[in-house]
């Protein structure tokens, strides 16, 4: 059933206002729908709140095609990105409801709900062989996941080709951060943690300075696979990786950037209980004028809301919620110094 | 960006570090890693050790030591001093010959390597032609005989190494000469001994394993006597008048021999197996020395019946009826006895034995009845039980030396007063800035003090925790009770006990106020001693207090060891520190950190399980905090080896073993060496490469969470007096810091003096810091108005200290093994910070404030922290803007017990281990620097060296002082003279240092 009308592009008002329209134009007043729209690439993506109510209309040229499903047969796989090569398949899947079986239901929620859990950054200024990745482990259930060793890699040298120890990833947890991102695999050779080169620096070093930034862990990466490289000037969303970064505003490439040069005073801010009172996120002494960057302040502010940040009880939870899964694993290399002060090494 | 403005372009600043900041390892301490050779000069009167990693140290005079390293890194199998030279020659394991000297180089004398030489055969002959068993440096100082394997005997020339071989003496040359069917070529192999005729330089003395004995003269080239012995040659020795030889066998017998020019007897004067009639062990080394009252020593090593005593390190002395084995604690390496070195001098009057065992040296004094052993001023074996832990107080109050010092001087009153026989050379150092204490904590459960403010590391005082418990083992029962029909008589000597009889004492945490004498001490099984210095023996009850840290919890159950039991009514203690008041921890874990403040009379202790404050006056417990997370059930449980798997604990076991094989080869070189080792480094860093290759370790990279094991573990407390909950008032606080990187502040309510005993002290949580990365924390600072650190307690009543300024805002700072971060107090808010672990991927292993005062100027100094990384790095962070000021490498990072055992000073020196009996000292600072500056003159050739050597001004006060006071009373008292000189002096530039500071 397809119908046509107008809308002020202008001024497209509420979503509400818009749903309630749609239902008025259909003569469904209480029939809950899914409302859809075709972007420029082809993508099926959700019309569920102002934000992408607005994007859906800011994109139309001049027509918005919109598709509305009854929510109880809805086909919520049709959504989402990479529909672009399934489109056949997902119009027919559409119009033919009946040809699929049911999917549980899925509360798609605001965007402000997410929160990135990876991005591909600095693709402008490394070469191509190159991917930083950046790994946003606050706030996750998940555990970071992943595994490094030593090895060799070769090198073109003055003195021609020459082999040189380097760091690699030896394994990734199922499930984990690192792996759920896709953006790194097995035997990507680790050129940087956070910005400084690892080349000379042992597997524990390395290792520390990992887990010394866990909580935002920037690494660059030449991975093994050098195939699915980012090509410049032509980025297609092709991972999931990249489809939450979207959901950021588009400056954030530039922000991660800057951030990665600078000080990342955002990432990690500790926690002050007083009298025995609630916990309370430690604030920055009188700011001086080279200590934060505008940009990082941003950046804060964005992730205090993200995060949960909320002065709560929460507070410690959200962080001591870890993993259950890592309560029995092998315990952290940072379990050494203990070892060395313990009855084992007695000194 | 802040990125760009590094800190180190400023030029003033960059002038200032290089007169604050200086890295040199200055001395190493303590007694050397598996010794392997001992020589000594009568002449010189100077002894040199040699170890198996290649090192060679010499030791004369307290203070005078010279060290040096064999590039090989081999065993040294024998030194040789060349007669009336500052030289002498080595042979390794390689067989190579080194041949060092003593040169004066700017004011000071320096040991360096001269030539080396390695014996070649002809081409084609087998390996054991050349092999060197004895080595004779010729009176003459030209020549060198070297005896072989193959029973040849080499000459070659000094200094060049040059083979003179138209003076070998082969066997058969010497078989030619000798007439006998009884010898044959077989007779001639292998040189056991060489000795040069004591009144005929012409004659040598050739000893074959085979016990033929050939008196052979070097001018005419051949034998002018020889003698068969029936037994297997050990070695030999000439009386002084060399008209007697002694010779020792492998079957426990010694026998003397006459050589006369007429008798050309083969039968042995004497022959006798001391310790017979039951086969006995061989006797290695034989001395006869002769006396004025007509009985001579005869002090030989080994000779045990092989059955009951076969085990035994010993060595007997018998002189007419006397006969004593000493038995050692360790095999013995080798020995040589003090005498008379004066050629004119009729008889030897043996003075003292020097022993040097596999883990001690053992002076014994031959002068005195009983032969009481000497105390070393220097040498000492650090491990007799192995350290646990050390703590370096600055800056004694004389007062306190004192006492200390009279303790310990009860102690000795078993060793002889005889001075250090081993005299040679002279102390050009300075005199030690300040009297420094290094406490060392033992497996045994005592505590050692060491004079630890110039080179020779000495013991002052021993203090033992064990009476306060009931163990096992009583301390009166004493192996030294022999009866006197006992045989062999065998008497203890030596302090070297490895053997723990209970591993719950071992001390843990050590806290000696230098002000007020309290000491505290914790140990293995959650024990907590506070004691006060007595300087008389007393009797009394020590009061007993529990700490259950795990008040609130329930349902654990800890499965390690039990706390000790303590000992009833009262109990006995000799003078020195005594204990007053016993805490014991519940669950009783390892005792992980511990503050004492003696102003406040409080004591706080922490384990894996939580912190207690007690307060020692009123002897009741304040409070304690129970740090665990719920979840933490490992750390409930027990010792830490109980929860690792053992996979993961044989894997670490093996390359604990693999480290410690490759630590003995690595040695550092006292100079000139620095390429060498670092080529082996290099050559480490390579295999350490290949191994890697072969079996790839893979690191798991996690983030930490509130979950992992032990971060309730409390790795520091400290006490402050800051503003902890307003600005307008200060007041007490505890802070204690986790492995989880909590941080907890206490207030104090501590009653005014008039009512201390009356009212109680009172604490109360005020703040709870959680670091977001969770790392240890591993110290905590609070800064003044003026940042600089707050003093310690009772150094401002002491006027050594200004007093804190309180007016301008307090910072703390917590150190994290990962970071260095400063807060505002009492408002906590973040100010800086330095992730050192995010940048450099290194981490904090201890960290101290340090003063360095400027080497330019005596108004200048500053505080800095002093920090030691797991890489074995040591960095200097300025205070309090936490800028890297300098790193120098120190330790490797292979090193773990090295890097574990560091303790940094207050003045920018520390210490650390570099194998379980040696301390390598070190110094950050330009202006405390302890190193040895010693001279060795080149003796001109005398006929008296005695004569000589009473120049040094170590002779000069050795001859002033009677002799019934003992080397250490001696040694001391010079210090505390030097001491009460200098006191007033040494306040006032504290005191101008610590103004110049602010």
């Amino acid at each position: 059933e397809f119908r046509r009308f107008s809308l002020e592009r202008s001024k497209p008002g509420k979503f509400e206002e818009f749903y309630g329209l749609l239902q008025h134009v259909h003569k469904i007043p209480n029939v809950d729908v899914l409302v859809g729209y075709t972007d420029i690439h082809g993508d099926l993506l959700p019309i569920n709140n102002d934000d992408n109510y607005h994007k859906a209309v800011s994109t139309a040229n001049p027509l918005l095609r919109i598709f509305i499903q009854r929510k109880e047969d809805a086909d919520y796989s049709a959504f989402g990105t990479d529909t672009m090569t399934r489109k056949k398949n997902v119009l027919s899947n559409v119009l033919r409801p009946d040809n699929h079986k049911k999917k549980p239901h899925i509360v798609i929620s605001m965007p402000q709900d997410f929160r990135p859990v990876s991005s591909i950054i600095d693709v402008d200024i490394l070469p191509e062989t190159h991917r930083r990745v950046r790994l946003y482990k606050y706030g996750t259930d998940k555990p970071l996941g992943f595994y490094i060793r030593d090895g060799s890699s070769v090198r073109v040298t003055p003195h021609g080709l020459e082999k040189v120890p380097g760091i690699f990833i030896s394994r990734l947890v199922p499930g984990g951060l690192a792996q759920s991102t896709g953006l790194l695999a097995v035997n990507d050779e680790v050129l940087e943690v956070n910005g400084i080169e690892v080349s000379g620096k042992s597997l524990d070093q390395v290792t520390d300075m990992m887990i010394a930034n866990s909580r935002n862990l920037i690494i660059t990466v030449r991975p093994a696979n050098q195939r699915n490289n980012v090509v410049r000037n032509s980025r297609t969303s092709g991972s999931s990786g990249q489809s939450t970064e979207s959901s950021l505003p588009s400056s954030t490439p530039n922000i991660l950037g800057s951030l990665l040069q600078g000080e990342e005073e955002s990432d990690e801010e500790d926690i002050i209980i007083e009298d025995s009172g609630e916990p309370q996120q430690i604030p920055k002494a009188a700011p001086t004028s080279e200590s934060i960057e505008s940009l990082s302040q941003i950046e804060l502010l964005h992730e205090s809301t993200q995060n949960g940040f909320l002065p709560s009880s929460e507070m410690n939870l959200n962080h001591s919620a870890g993993s259950i899964s890592m309560e029995y694993e092998v315990p952290e290399p940072g379990h050494k110094p203990l070892e060395e002060d313990g009855t084992i090494i007695t000194l | 960006m802040r990125r760009f403005l590094r800190p180190g372009h400023d030029p003033v600043r960059e002038r200032l570090k290089r007169d604050l900041f200086q890295f040199n390892k200055t001395v190493e301490h303590g007694f050397p890693h598996q010794p392997s050779a001992l020589g000594y000069s009568p002449f010189l009167r100077l002894m040199a050790i040699g170890t198996r990693s290649g090192a060679i140290k010499l030791y004369g005079a307290p203070g005078v030591e010279f060290m040096g390293l064999h590039e090989e890194n081999n065993t040294v199998m024998q030194i040789h001093f060349i007669p009336d030279q500052c030289q002498l020659v080595t042979l390794l394991d390689d067989n190579s010959l080194h041949l060092w000297s003593l040169k004066q180089h700017g004011g000071a004398s320096e040991l360096r390597e001269e030539h080396r030489f390695t014996l070649k055969g002809p081409p084609g002959s087998p390996p054991s032609a050349t092999q060197v068993t004895a080595v004779l440096p010729h009176s003459s100082r030209e020549v060198l005989y070297l005896g072989t394997e193959s029973g040849n005997i080499f000459v070659v020339e000094l200094p060049s190494f040059r083979v003179l071989e138209d003076r070998t003496i082969t066997p058969e040359a010497v078989l030619q000469r000798i007439p006998e069917d009884n010898c044959n070529r077989r007779s001639c192999e292998l040189v056991e001994a060489l000795r040069e005729h004591p009144k005929n330089p012409d004659q040598i003395l050739i000893g074959y394993s085979r016990a033929l004995i050939v008196l052979w003269d070097l001018q005419s080239n051949k034998a002018v006597h020889h003698f068969l012995g029936s037994q297997q040659l050990e070695n030999l020795y000439w009386q002084r008048d060399g008209n007697k030889f002694i010779s020792c066998h492998y079957d426990g017998s010694y026998a003397q021999w006459l050589v006369s020019s007429d008798n050309r007897q083969s039968e042995p004067l004497e022959n006798t197996v001391p310790y017979g009639p039951f086969p006995c062990k061989a006797i290695s080394k034989i001395y006869w020395q002769t006396t004025r009252n007509g009985l001579p020593y005869i002090i030989f090593q080994g000779g045990m019946p092989r059955a009951s005593y076969g085990d035994r390190h010993s060595i007997t002395v018998i002189h007419g009826s006397q006969q004593t084995a000493f038995d050692f604690t360790s095999r013995v390496i080798d020995f040589f006895i003090i005498f008379s070195s004066d050629p004119a001098a009729e008889f030897d009057d043996p003075s003292a034995l020097v022993v040097l065992a596999e883990e001690e040296l053992v002076v014994i004094d031959l002068k005195s009845a009983g032969w009481p052993a000497v105390h070393p001023p220097y040498l000492a074996s650090l491990h007799c039980s192995a350290i646990t832990c050390s703590h370096h107080v600055s800056n004694i109050p004389l007062k306190l030396w004192e006492r200390i010092i009279s303790a310990g001087s009860k102690q000795n009153i078993h060793y002889s007063s005889m001075p250090w026989p081993i005299d040679g050379g002279t102390n050009i150092a300075p005199d030690p800035p300040q009297r420094d204490l290094l406490l060392t904590g033992h497996e045994d459960g005592t505590v050692r003090f060491w004079d630890a403010s110039g080179v020779c590391l000495h013991l002052l005082y021993k203090l033992s925790t064990v009476r306060v418990f009931l163990t096992d083992a009583d301390p009166n029962d004493n192996m030294n009770t022999l009866g006197e029909d006992e045989w062999p008589p065998l008497r203890k000597v030596g302090t070297f006990d490895p053997y723990s009889d209970d591993p719950r004492l071992g001390i843990q945490k050590i806290y000696l106020c230098k002000y007020s004498g309290y000491l505290a001490v914790a140990g293995t099984a959650g024990q907590v001693l506070v004691m006060e210095l007595n300087d008389e023996d007393a009797e009394h009850v020590v009061d007993h207090a529990e700490a259950d840290l795990l008040q609130d919890q329930e349902g654990y159950r800890w499965k390690g060891h039990e706390k000790l039991k303590t000992r009833d009514g009262p109990v006995r203690f000799e003078a020195g520190f005594q204990p007053f008041v016993l805490v014991q921890c519940q669950p009783p874990a390892v005792v992980t950190s511990l503050a004492l403040h003696s102003e406040w009379k409080l004591v706080a202790f922490g384990t894996s399980h939580g912190f207690g404050l007690f307060d020692h006056q009123q002897k009741r417990l304040v409070f304690v905090k129970c740090t665990l997370h719920p979840s933490d059930q490992l750390a409930l449980e027990g010792p830490l080896s109980r929860v690792k798997s053992l996979k993961k604990s044989l894997r670490q076991s093996f390359r604990r073993i693999r480290r410690s094989r490759v630590s003995s080869r690595k040695r550092r070189g006292a100079g000139g060496n620095a390429s060498e080792v670092q080529e082996a480094n290099a050559k480490f860093d390579q295999d350490a490469l290949q191994e890697m290759e072969l079996a790839p370790v893979q690191r798991k990279i996690e983030a930490r969470s509130a979950e992992d094991s032990f971060t309730g573990f409390v790795r520091t407390l400290y006490f402050a007096d800051t503003f902890l909950r307003d600005s307008s008032r200060h007041c007490p606080s505890l802070w204690a810091g986790t492995n989880g990187g909590t941080v907890y502040a206490f207030c104090l309510r501590v009653p005014p003096a008039e009512r201390r005993m009356d009212e109680p002290v009172r604490a109360e949580q005020a703040k709870e810091i959680q670091l977001m990365h969770r790392a240890p924390v591993v110290g905590i600072l609070v800064l003044d108005g003026r940042s600089t650190p707050l003093p310690e307690p009772l150094e401002v009543a002491h006027d050594l200290s200004k007093s804190p300024d309180m007016q301008g805002s307090h910072q703390l700072l917590v150190v994290s093994e990962e970071q260095f971060k400063v807060f505002t107090l009492p408002k906590v808010s973040s100010k800086l910070k330095l992730k050192l672990t995010a940048l450099e991927g290194c981490r904090v292993r201890k960290v101290t404030v340090a003063n360095f005062g400027s080497c330019k100027t005596d108004d200048y100094s500053e505080n800095d922290l002093a920090v030691l990384t797991n890489l074995g790095d040591i960095q200097i962070i300025s205070l309090p803007f936490l800028k890297l000021q300098i790193r120098y490498p120190c330790i490797r990072k292979e090193d773990v017990s090295g890097i574990a055992s560091c303790v940094f000073t207050k003045y920018g020196q520390g210490f650390y281990l570099i194998s379980p009996s040696e301390f390598e000292r070190f110094s950050l600072s330009t202006k405390w620097l302890v190193e040895p500056r010693c001279i060795v003159d080149m003796p001109e050739v005398t006929s008296n060296n005695h004569v000589h050597n009473k120049s040094g001004t170590e002779n000069a006060a050795r001859k002033s002082s009677p002799g019934d006071c003992g080397e250490d009373e001696r040694k001391s008292g010079r210090l505390m003279e030097h001491a009460l000189l200098n006191d007033e002096k040494v306040l006032k530039e504290i005191q101008s240092t610590l103004e110049g500071g602010r």
